[in-house]
């Protein structure tokens, strides 16, 4: 019985840090994306609260806890108040097939350094990307407002054309470990992590990542000057913050996948595991802001384009490659 | 009764209640969503009984992929929910009677249970690539009939809208 209830602890003290550090990450990330976005624009970015801005995070928090919580007129309120928790939601739980170190040996018990390692894992990580189109669709749905409603139709559109190419550009990587598990993933690229046997996968997955995260040059949900904020034009206080939470949380969701698929996951030396796997992750995440600060916003045509007759084609004759090299 | 069976009739009530109200609802979107709720139980059902792969094809395919279909386009064309009191009594008998006769047939599947029937099925709980194995060396063809469905449903997609941004545009042609 008490083996058991140590497992679930466990089991518990591996989700406890793993949510920890990815929520503090993802407020830490802002104030990063907004300060090198201010550099990147000749200007200084936020920098009153703390030295540095360091406290903007707390106030931004702060904020958005004590604003109002409004629901508009004519909207469906269930279905509102509902959608920014599924977006949240269906973010944090992807971490939880993410391989952040090898087996630990703890009194002569093997600790797998994963919260769950699942035979599906890299499945899972789609089930569940392909589950957060609902959040934004449904809340841009159920605002009761054209901009939202536009946005919403936009972010679905977007995030099922641009999930097919994610889809695709992975198989060359499951054919060449023989799993979709992410710890097999991770331990097959002991020798030569993938980015090198498969650049082009690389690039694919890479600029259909940002797709996903809907940001500039992919921000066609939200696109300021068209739509207001897009799909979260109606929201307030802490449910707006829910889905810029969920945003930058699955901005980190692909800069993990991006390590785990083609850098190696938690591999590299001197450093431990896990700050091995968060560098590259930031590396990932800070090469997205600095896309953002550089391109401007596609058009709808050139996004869909991009997608459907480049990325795909791409990626299909990426796993045709491969597979000739496999069978051979 | 063990935890697992605790479990399983839990996800089951939810099923059953959330189908029921995706056929009962008037707004379109609500329907929806229930179902969608129902698909994730049975996803759900599937990891319990120890088939980690169906339960994530349940997700992807059905939850993720066509659900998202059906609900863009019932936002698209925002159907307006019929006034009135909504079903009529014959469509209860009907949607009765036809529960029923399903009830009835599992009942009696149960009651004339063979020795391998509580059994999983090997191919059901294997490893992905296992049941790849199976699936691909014993209904082959099945696959690529199916496969070939797929195809011609895209071509004819494809072809309809082609001839119709022909038709709007004047000369034929997307661009």
């Amino acid at each position: 019985m008490w083996i058991w209830l140590l497992g679930y602890l466990v089991l518990m003290a591996k989700i406890t840090a793993v949510l920890t550090a990815v929520m503090v990450l993802a407020a830490y990330l802002v104030l990063v994306e907004r300060k090198l976005l201010g550099r990147f624009q000749v200007r200084y970015g936020p920098n009153r609260a703390g030295i540095y801005g360091i406290l903007q995070p707390v106030a931004d928090g702060i904020k958005l806890l004590l604003k109002e919580d409004l629901v508009p007129e004519g909207a469906d309120r269930a279905i509102f108040l509902a959608a920014p928790a599924v977006v949240a939601t269906t973010a944090l739980m992807m971490f939880a097939v993410v391989p952040f170190g090898p087996r630990l040996t703890i009194g002569g018990r093997e600790i797998p350094m994963v919260i769950t390692d699942i035979n599906v894992g890299l499945l899972y990580v789609f089930a569940l990307s392909s589950l957060g189109v609902y959040g934004v669709a449904l809340g841009g749905w159920a605002s009761n407002s054209k901009y939202a409603l536009l946005g919403g139709i936009r972010g679905a559109a977007q995030m099922i054309s641009y999930e097919l190419a994610l889809g695709l550009s992975i198989v060359p990587v499951v054919m060449l470990a023989g799993s979709f598990s992410l710890v097999d993933i991770v331990n097959a690229q002991a020798g030569l992590p993938f980015i090198l046997v498969q650049p082009l996968a690389f690039g694919v997955f890479l600029i259909s990542a940002m797709a996903e995260t809907k940001r500039i040059p992919f921000d066609l949900p939200e696109a300021e000057t068209e739509l207001g904020a897009g799909y979260h034009t109606e929201y307030s206080g802490m449910r707006f913050g829910l889905f810029f939470l969920g945003e930058y949380v699955h901005m980190q969701v692909m800069g993990a996948l991006v390590a785990v698929f083609f850098l190696g996951g938690w591999r590299g030396p001197v450093l431990p595991p896990p700050v091995w796997l968060l560098v590259k992750i930031v590396f990932v995440v800070l090469f997205m802001i600095w896309v953002r600060a550089t391109l401007p916003r596609l058009r709808y045509d050139q996004l869909m384009n991009l997608g459907w007759k480049v990325l795909i084609p791409l990626a299909l004759v990426n796993i045709l490659i491969t597979g000739a090299f496999v069978a051979a | 009764m063990s935890v697992y069976s605790i479990f399983f009739y839990l996800i089951a009530a939810v099923m059953i209640l959330s189908t029921a109200l995706a056929v009962t609802r008037k707004n379109m979107v609500h329907a929806v969503l229930f179902l969608v709720i129902s698909f994730l139980a049975s996803a759900l059902l599937f990891f319990l009984l120890g088939a980690p792969l169906l339960g994530i094809l349940e997700v992807v395919i059905y939850a993720g992929a066509i659900m998202v279909l059906f609900l863009f386009v019932v936002m698209m064309i925002r159907i307006r929910a019929p006034e009135g009191s909504g079903f009529l009594l014959w469509h209860y008998m009907g949607a009765g009677g036809l529960s029923a006769v399903y009830v009835a047939a599992c009942l009696l599947l149960i009651r004339h249970a063979g020795p391998g029937t509580g059994a999983a099925m090997a191919a059901a709980v294997a490893a992905p690539a296992d049941f790849g194995q199976y699936l691909f060396e014993r209904h082959w063809l099945g696959i690529e009939i199916v496969s070939l469905l797929l195809l011609v449903a895209l071509i004819g997609v494809l072809h309809l809208g082609l001839s119709r941004a022909g038709r709007r545009s004047g000369k034929g042609g997307a661009h």
